[in-house]
């Protein structure tokens, strides 16, 4: 079953959604082999359960979980793009899926019920971007360490910094 | 008898000279004590990095760093007497290299080896410390990117006269150390963040 297909069985069964085929890449005109679509928010759960369960689709893998950000992007009008990649390992098909969501309080719900290994994953868009996916089991930071209040990837904060890093106790010949 | 040892003991000259006597020896028992120290250091690799694999290198066969003394490479800091820190330190890696230091027995030296070990590098970002030394305290400075293991075999050279000038002084009676005037580096590149305004290239 190609992706086409995959997108014509959403089409079926959630007609209130679009999902409307688009290039991964946002600046490619053509659609190509690597085929998004997008999926609002509040119907994310539900959406990625009939992916995973259905004997049609069967996303038994989500590959990789990750975001954009979209700050001040050509032709964008939403901020965080929560990148789903998703594999079926039965029909050998993927499917890309995008989940937008805006400032100032971004939140999407967990897939870790859906797929386990998101677990990690969304830790880790949690750390970089800020996106709080709410339902989560533990979603503290994993990267970056404990007392770091800001979110490195996002565009418009600067790549040295704001004073973090040298914010930190120190070690004198004395005190040691 | 009485007379010459009331003499003796009162006698500003004399009392110099066992003085002097006494220093004498205390300077030659610190001399071997020096000499010793010097000629077996045991170094504790704290690798993070390429450098890393030069140090492995100065290690072995071809650099051969037993012929200086320091071949026992020891990775439990109780027994290590000079800390070799090679490669990028993030923050989250500090508290660690600062508890090591702090487990590490006096008297202790640190190399900071190479060019982010020094000074963060190329890596001029948010989660990199741009110098260990800003935390630390540092003996001896390793220039290189990655350093070659002659001029490793140098910054060993240089604490091995440290400790032969040095020697069994601890760390407090060494002084301050080298610490040096944190300046804000963060706030270079703000203003082009914000002329570029976060723009997609």
């Amino acid at each position: 079953m190609s992706t086409e297909q995959v997108i014509q069985v959403l089409q079926e069964r959630f007609p209130g959604i679009d999902f409307a085929p688009r290039p991964l890449v946002a600046t490619r005109k053509v659609t190509t082999d690597q085929i998004c679509v997008r999926i609002p928010p509040d119907r994310l759960v539900e959406v990625m359960t009939f992916l995973r369960d259905d004997e049609r689709t069967r996303f038994e893998q989500l590959c990789d979980l990750t975001c954009v950000d979209y700050l001040q992007f050509p032709g964008a009008t939403d901020r965080y793009g929560v990148t789903y990649s998703l594999l079926s390992l039965t029909h050998n098909h993927r499917l890309w899926a995008k989940c937008f969501v805006n400032d100032p309080d971004p939140e999407v719900p967990t897939v870790t019920g859906v797929w386990p290994g998101a677990n990690w994953m969304e830790r880790e868009v949690y750390d970089m971007y800020g996106v709080r996916f709410t339902g989560h089991p533990d979603l503290r930071r994993i990267l970056t360490w404990d007392g770091f209040k800001s979110y490195p990837l996002r565009k418009d904060y600067p790549r040295t910094g704001l004073g973090e890093r040298e914010d930190y106790p120190t070690l004198t010949r004395e005190s040691s | 008898m009485v007379k010459q040892a009331e003499k003796y003991v009162t006698a500003p000259h004399l009392a110099s000279r066992e003085d002097f006597l006494t220093t004498r020896l205390d300077s030659l028992v610190n001399y071997f004590q020096n000499w010793s120290r010097k000629n077996s250091l045991w170094p504790l690799p704290f690798a993070t990095a390429c450098c890393g694999i030069e140090l492995m290198a100065t290690a072995a066969s071809r650099y051969d760093l037993a012929r200086f003394g320091a071949e026992v490479m020891r990775f439990s800091p109780r027994q290590a007497d000079l800390l070799i820190c090679a490669g990028r330190v993030g923050i989250k890696m500090m508290p660690v290299l600062q508890r090591i230091y702090m487990q590490m027995c006096e008297p202790k030296w640190v190399i900071s080896m190479g060019a982010c070990a020094c000074t963060g590098g190329v890596f001029d970002v948010y989660a990199t410390v741009q110098g260990i030394d800003q935390f630390m305290p540092v003996d001896v400075y390793v220039p290189g990117c990655p350093p070659r293991p002659e001029t490793l075999i140098q910054g060993v050279m240089a604490i091995q006269r440290i400790v032969e000038r040095e020697g069994i002084r601890s760390s407090q009676e060494r002084g301050k150390g080298y610490q040096l005037a944190i300046q804000e580096t963060y706030g270079l590149n703000v203003s082009q963040t914000e002329k570029t305004g976060g723009q997609v290239h």
